[in-house]
Formats: C-alpha cells, sequence, structure tokens
C-alpha cells in the first residue's frame, strides 16, 4: 500500500478507536436508536389514529405519512449537524493545546496526512450515523405504513452531504482557532445560514429579491440549510409540496442542481485549505 | 552512511513579529554522539528541538537530520523524541499506545510484538502493560514516552527533558538507557535541566543563550585548564574587588565574604593567596575544585549578561 495512504488510514483507525473508547460512538448511536424508538412511538400512534378516519392508501394519508417522515428526518437534520461540530470541533485544537500532537506529528509523516485520516474518521463515522439515522426513518415509515417517500438515495446523499459540509468547516476552524473559539463559529454561521434558508423563503413568497439575495449570500457561506431544503424538496410528494410553500420543507425556493455542485466543492475547498492551514501552524 | 547526525545552520525562528525566540542556532552532532543541550529558560531550547523535528517552522536558515532536511518526513524515520510535555492519549493502554506509535513508525506488525514487552520491561511497566495511560502517574507517563521514542530502534533520540517527572530511581534508569544509547551507537539530543545528568552523561555539550550558541564543547574543553577556586574572606574593600579580576572571573556571594574565581590552573594559588592577604583581606579559607558543568554553566550565563550590560551601557553612552 501507498504510504500516504497506509498513514491516512492509520489516523482514520485511530480517529474511531479513540471515539468509540471515549464512548462517543456509543452515546450517539444509542441515544440515536432512542430518537428512531420515539418516532416510531408517535407515528404508530397517530397513523393508527389516521387510518380510523380515511384510506391509507389514499392520496391524503399518503401526503401525511410523507410529512411525517419529513418531520423525522428534520430532527435528524439537527442531529446530524449537532453530531458533527460538536465531534468535530476540537478534534485538532484540543489535540495541540493539550499537546498530545507532538508524540504523533513528530512521526515520519505529512501535516496532510496526518489532517487527512482525521478527516477520514470522522466522515467515516458520520456516514454511519447519517445512514443509521436516515435509513431508520425510513425504515420505521415503511414498517407502520408500508410508504415509502420518492428519491430516498438522493434525499440520504444530501443529508450525508450537509454532514460533510458542516465537518469540513469544522475541521478547517479546528486548525485555526481554540475549540471554544471554534464551536462559537460553526454555530453561528449555522444559525446565519438557518436564519438565511427562511429569510429566502419568504421573501421568494412576498417576491422580495434582497431577501432572496440575502438568503443566497448567507447559504454561500454555509449551505448545510440549503442542502436539507434540497433533500426535503427531493423527498416530497406531489401533495405535500403543493401544502409546503413555508414551512422546514418549504418549496417555494429550491436550490438548483448547481448548488449541490457548489457544496461539493465547498467540502473539498475546505479541506484543501484546512490541509494547507494546518501544514503551516507551528505546534 | 557518514556526516553529522544533526546539523543546523543558522536556524532562527521569529513567533509574531519581534519575538526571536531563536536567534541563529548553528550546530553539528556527531554520529553516536551524546549531546547536551543546555541553556535557562527562555533560551529558545525547545523551539530548537521542535524546528529540528518539523514541530515548528523556521523563521529562516536550515537543518539536516541524518543527512535529510528537517523539514521532510523521511528525516524522522529513524528519529526518536520524548516530547517535554509528555501527555498522551489517555484512552489507550500502554501497549496499545506503543503498537500505535511503532505502526505510524513503519514497523512491521511482528516486530512489533516482539519489540513492546522488552521496551516495557525496560522502562519497568510490563506489570502496567494492559493499563489505561489516564491512569498513569507522572513519572509513569515519562517511562512510557521514552519506551515509546525507542519502539524502532532511532539512530537519533531527542529527549527533551526526559527526566522532569522521574524520581532518583526512573532518573538512574535514563542514565543507564542513555549510556546502553551510546553502546548501541545511537546519537542522544538531551535536552536537560538537570546538569549533573548531563554531565555523566553527554560527551559533548553546548551552551545556548537567546537562541543561539554561545559556547560547546566538552567538558575539558570548555574548562580550558580552568579550576575553580573557592575563597572565604572577611572584610573586603572595593580595591580588593578590583584586584581580583586581574586574578581571573569569579561571583562573589551578596554578603561579600565567598569568593567564587576561575583560574588558569593551580600554579598561580600561592600568588593568590599572597595577594589577598597582602591586600589586608584576611583569608580563612581557600578550597581548589574541579569545573562543574553546573559551575561552567553559571559563569558562562554570567559572562554573556556582563557582555550584554557592557553593550547595553555602551550603546546607552553613545
Amino acid at each position: 500500500m501507498n504510504r500516504s495512504v497506509r498513514h491516512i488510514w492509520l489516523l482514520a483507525k485511530l480517529t474511531l478507536r479513540e471515539a468509540w473508547r471515549r464512548r462517543l460512538l456509543w452515546i450517539a448511536g444509542g441515544l440515536g436508536l432512542a430518537f428512531l424508538v420515539l418516532f416510531g412511538l408517535g407515528f404508530w400512534a397517530a397513523y393508527k389514529d389516521l387510518v380510523r378516519h380515511s384510506d391509507p392508501d389514499g392520496p391524503m394519508a399518503q401526503g401525511i405519512f410523507n410529512f411525517f417522515m419529513l418531520s423525522g428526518l428534520y430532527a435528524v437534520n439537527f442531529l446530524i449537524v449537532m453530531t458533527t461540530v460538536l465531534t468535530t470541533v476540537g478534534s485538532i485544537s484540543q489535540e495541540i493545546s493539550s499537546n498530545t500532537i507532538h508524540a504523533i506529528a513528530a512521526k515520519p509523516l505529512r501535516r496532510w496526512e496526518l489532517f487527512l485520516g482525521k478527516w477520514l474518521g470522522h466522515a467515516l463515522m458520520l456516514t454511519v450515523y447519517v445512514l443509521v439515522m436516515v435509513l431508520g426513518i425510513f425504515l420505521v415509515t415503511f414498517v407502520i405504513t408500508g410508504y415509502t417517500p420518492p428519491n430516498p438515495l438522493e434525499g440520504l446523499g444530501l443529508l450525508l452531504l450537509e454532514g460533510l459540509v458542516v465537518l469540513s468547516l469544522a475541521l478547517l476552524g479546528s486548525t485555526l482557532l481554540s475549540t471554544l473559539a471554534n464551536g462559537v463559529l460553526v454555530f453561528m454561521l449555522y444559525g446565519l445560514a438557518f436564519v438565511g434558508a427562511w429569510t429566502e423563503q419568504i421573501g421568494s413568497l412576498l417576491e422580495s429579491q434582497m431577501a432572496v439575495d440575502l438568503g443566497i449570500l448567507s447559504s454561500l457561506l454555509l449551505p448545510s440549510e440549503a442542502l436539507w431544503r434540497r433533500a426535503a424538496y427531493a423527498m416530497q410528494s406531489s401533495i405535500t409540496r403543493t401544502f409546503n410553500q413555508a414551512g422546514p420543507f418549504s418549496t417555494s425556493s429550491v436550490p438548483s442542481k448547481w448548488f449541490i455542485v457548489y457544496a461539493g466543492v465547498y467540502v473539498l475547498g475546505m479541506t484543501l485549505l484546512a490541509m494547507r492551514s494546518f501544514a503551516r501552524r507551528d505546534l | 552512511m557518514s556526516g553529522p547526525a544533526i546539523e543546523t545552520f543558522q536556524l532562527r525562528k521569529v513567533f509574531g513579529e519581534d519575538k526571536v525566540a531563536v536567534a541563529g542556532l548553528t550546530l553539528s552532532v556527531a554520529r553516536g554522539e551524546v549531546f547536551g543541550f543546555l541553556g535557562p529558560n527562555g533560551a529558545g531550547k525547545t523551539t530548537s528541538v521542535k524546528m529540528m523535528l518539523g514541530l515548528v517552522h523556521p523563521t529562516s536558515g536550515s537543518g539536516l537530520l541524518l543527512g535529510h532536511p528537517i523539514e521532510s518526513p523521511t528525516a524522522r524515520r529513524r528519529v526518536g523524541f520524548l516530547p517535554e510535555h509528555f501527555r498522551f492519549h489517555g484512552w489507550m493502554r500502554a501497549d496499545e499506545f506503543l503498537d500505535v506509535h511503532g505502526e505510524l513508525q513503519g514497523m512491521s506488525k511482528a516486530d512489533r510484538a516482539e519489540r513492546i514487552p522488552l521496551l516495557l520491561e525496560r522502562v519497568r511497566l510490563a506489570d502496567a502493560t494492559a493499563q489505561l495511560l489516564r491512569t498513569f502517574s507522572k513519572g509513569m507517563l515519562q517511562r512510557v514516552g521514552l519506551a515509546m521514542a525507542l519502539m524502532h530502534r532511532p539512530e537519533v533520540v531527542f529527549l527533551d527533558e526526559p527526566t522532569s517527572g522521574l524520581d532518583p530511581f526512573g532518573r538512574l534508569l535514563v542514565r543507564d538507557i542513555i549510556n546502553e544509547l551510546r553502546e548501541a551507537g545511537t546519537t542522544v539530543f538531551l535536552n536537560s535541566h538537570l546538569l549533573s545528568e548531563v554531565e555523566v552523561t553527554c560527551d559533548r555539550v553546548a551552551f545556548i543563550r537567546k537562541g543561539t550558541v554561545v559556547r560547546s564543547g566538552t567538558l575539558g574543553e570548555l574548562a580550558a585548564g580552568q579550576m575553580l577556586v573557592r575563597l572565604r574572606v572577611g572584610e573586603v574593600t572595593p580595591a580588593f574587588v578590583a584586584g581580583l579580576a586581574e586574578w581571573g572571573s569569579g561571583v562573589q556571594s551578596p554578603n561579600g565574604h565567598e569568593v567564587t574565581l576561575y583560574v588558569d590552573g593551580e600554579e598561580r594559588l600561592p600568588g593568590l593567596a599572597e595577594w589577598v592577604v597582602g591586600q589586608g583581606v584576611r583569608l580563612y579559607a581557600m578550597e581548589p575544585g574541579h569545573v562543574s558543568l553546573e559551575s561552567l554553566f553559571v559563569h558562562i550565563m554570567a559572562d554573556e549578561d556582563t557582555a550584554d550590560e557592557g553593550v547595553a551601557g555602551e550603546e546607552e553612552a553613545v
């Protein structure tokens, strides 16, 4: 195996092992499963009530199932962002401040290999988390109602991309700032993107170009919320789209496919910037 | 492969706009040498070591480690390092810690499996093999860090304050290990405040101050035929103090009754005794002694301080 690949894989495994040993995976996985159980129980109770009054195969019931499923995914979207920020925000800065980085960085490996190893470890954890949570919501919905959303793979991919966007930004911040400052920065940017997305939706409904432009600008700073809206749009049934002109699944202003490309470039750009910043940093 | 193990050429580090940590470090350490790197706090020792290991980027200058540029990871392939702040991942077991670091150094699984118990035994941590590092005492962490530095049988080992957390038994252990490394032909770069240890373990030393080497050599070379003499005297006069400078450089105690002088050989001693008595000063004791590394350190650093004050005085006068 190529030496760089071996180093990156070794450090990725180390990141995973650390998450396991420090019970990070246990806590995230356990609480994630608890969330799915709670969601399932709530959904089941609502389903029982619904089928007493209407045909479960009718368009209205299908639309309600879709709405319920999207509500669950909306909560998962928050959990993905929060879990990603909290697990990565101090990934490098904490090792620098505690001096544990010295023994590792003095080994015969390049700084970018060290960074990419950490990036990969966190990205693998994120992937497993997104798969478990999103597929969990799909599964719960299917088991209770027999309903499957349109474009599930696209939705899954977009939610994973959303996590990678946040992960790459948080890891870049971790090479430049202290853990606390980085946490504040990432959460503030997320808040900005969140409010910006709503501004864009409301601006679109009221036909205010300025509000739409401000929303787009905030999405360019951190494309996480825009990716959620695109994912929600992809997994909505036509009935749900008709009713959702405002709200968390709003379709009044849907990010284009080019925006997905932008998000991919964003992940790559943030990762390259972080590799450069970490390579230049004195430890 | 020939050539020095470590070479630096005007290595300089400035933090921020003007905080000079290392002014221009030029030194050479031969292969197989045990080299002591000495200096007061803030002299730039740790920053120098970090630059040699690629942890800190030099502002200017260059360096070679086993013939490779210090920035290159290849240079660190046969280098071991015990950091000054020996903080390691507390969630790892001792054997796991060594295994990970051995793997990062490119060791095979079989080699690691063979080496780990031997090293843990050597640093007296065989009983703590499966213990988590977060439960280790400071001394245990430093010893497991030493084992980590030696894991891949390096050709050069940097030990940054390797005994700071150790009790006297631990210090003896480190001393023994350094001697074993010397016998095996390993180069040891020892950064330590404990001058008595450096004195008994190092072949050569360099005194660093404000990020430059002010003196380097073997203890014999640094002492250069000088010997140390301690005088215990009665009341002294300003003329006596001024006249002492003719006999050698020295340090006077705050109460003025004890004087430590560096003189050029013992043949000067009878003349010195006669001169003291001739000055009307009571001489209670005159104890010749050898120049220890500690006394040399104090002497050299005091000389440099005096030189600095002289320059500052001249600049002020100008």
